[in-house]
């Protein structure tokens, strides 16, 4: 199990780069977006939009 | 996850599976009214496919999100969403088609339907495949992005044309309590419902069909199944190769070859049907170096499949 127990790098960076992002998301506004989408039915998500 | 026996982590699995789906929508008065939680948590999105306009969501479906930023006027690129799909699919990857999706659950309860022929491999299977990636490339992404109104707004092309899971869990339970939606439902609704009902029947006989061929957000999870923490891992010194993990996956997943294809929703039941424990998963293999004694193969030499 030396493979599973070493330190997977990729993940890391992966996390890192998915944390940094989501930290860019949400100083552009994005988040205020996503909840105005989301407070709303969505007719097109419901199949009458 | 200490490893158990292929039973109990099916029933470890369905419970997981069936309180994340009750905790994600538990805006229960929603279904009464026919009403949408529009509380803060709707900012937050969830990993799985959960339709935001569940009358239960309490979060955001990532899908959803994604096309909703995607065709706004303000941008045409969303961190945040993309961010979280990052850091969601680096821990766990497909861990949460297997674990997490409420579509995903809908579609293991109906697989257990009895005295209907299963189909695991199946000769258009592989081409299917890759159809995943074409709904996240045109409809999740490109036709939002491309075509908008005359406000500049895109519409959601894959929420509104495809989604079976937003069906399911708003379009039918919305139209069952609100009269006025129900009088503005249309052909549209008639071709989404058309689309649910077939990936349901299809489920009887096919272990998650929808998942396995058409679902985008298995697809960006898949994309980092080789690179997350939580990933499968198979020990060749302790192999017999007497292929019951191949036997046990209903995806049909070359476990022996690829066992961190980007198709696998890492269920567990490969790992668990294994005889000798040669197949673990990253966190089985740190719970065992926790635990020496309980240790399978821990000195020998793992291979993983990238």
């Amino acid at each position: 199990m030396k493979a599973a127990l070493s330190f997977n790098k990729k993940a890391a960076a992966l996390l890192v780069a998915g944390i940094l992002f989501m930290l860019i998301g949400a100083y552009r506004g994005e988040i205020a977006v996503v909840f105005q989408k989301a407070i709303i039915i969505c007719l097109e998500c419901i199949g009458i939009g | 996850m200490a490893k158990v026996s292929l039973k109990k982590n099916k029933i470890r699995r369905a419970w997981v599976q069936s309180g994340f789906t009750v905790l994600t929508n538990s805006h229960a008065s929603g279904f009464l009214q026919g009403k949408i939680y529009t509380g803060p948590a709707k900012a937050v999105c969830v990993p799985g496919l959960n339709c935001y306009s569940c009358p239960g969501a309490l979060g955001s479906c990532p899908v959803g999100s994604l096309q909703a930023v995607l065709g706004s006027r303000e941008f045409s690129m969303s961190f945040y969403v993309l961010g979280f799909l990052a850091a969601a699919g680096a821990l766990v990857g497909r861990l949460v088609c297997g674990w997490l999706c409420p579509f995903g659950l809908v579609q293991d309860i109906l697989h257990k339907i009895p005295f209907v022929r299963k189909y695991t491999k199946m000769r258009a299977d592989r081409v299917l495949r890759w159809l995943k990636y074409a709904i996240l490339a045109v409809f999740v992404i490109a036709l939002p992005v491309w075509i908008s109104d005359v406000t500049g707004m895109g519409d959601p092309w894959y929420c509104k044309y495809i989604c079976p899971s937003g069906t399911l869990m708003a379009g039918w339970p919305l139209l069952a309590a609100n009269a006025s939606l129900r009088r503005a439902a249309g052909a549209l609704f008639a071709w989404k419902s058309a689309i649910l009902i077939a990936v349901l029947l299809l489920s009887i006989s096919i272990y998650r069909p929808f998942c396995r061929w058409a679902c985008p957000l298995g697809a960006i999870y898949g994309l980092m199944n080789r690179a997350s923490f939580y990933r499968l891992e198979l020990d060749r010194d302790t192999c017999i190769d007497c292929g019951r993990c191949e036997a046990a996956c209903k995806l049909g997943i070359p476990v022996l070859t690829d066992q961190n294809s980007a198709d696998c929703i890492r269920c567990g039941d490969c790992t668990n049907a294994c005889p000798t424990g040669a197949l673990h998963s990253s966190l089985d293999a740190l719970l065992a170096q926790k635990r020496p004694d309980t240790s399978h193969g821990q000195t020998h030499k793992s291979q993983s499949s990238d």
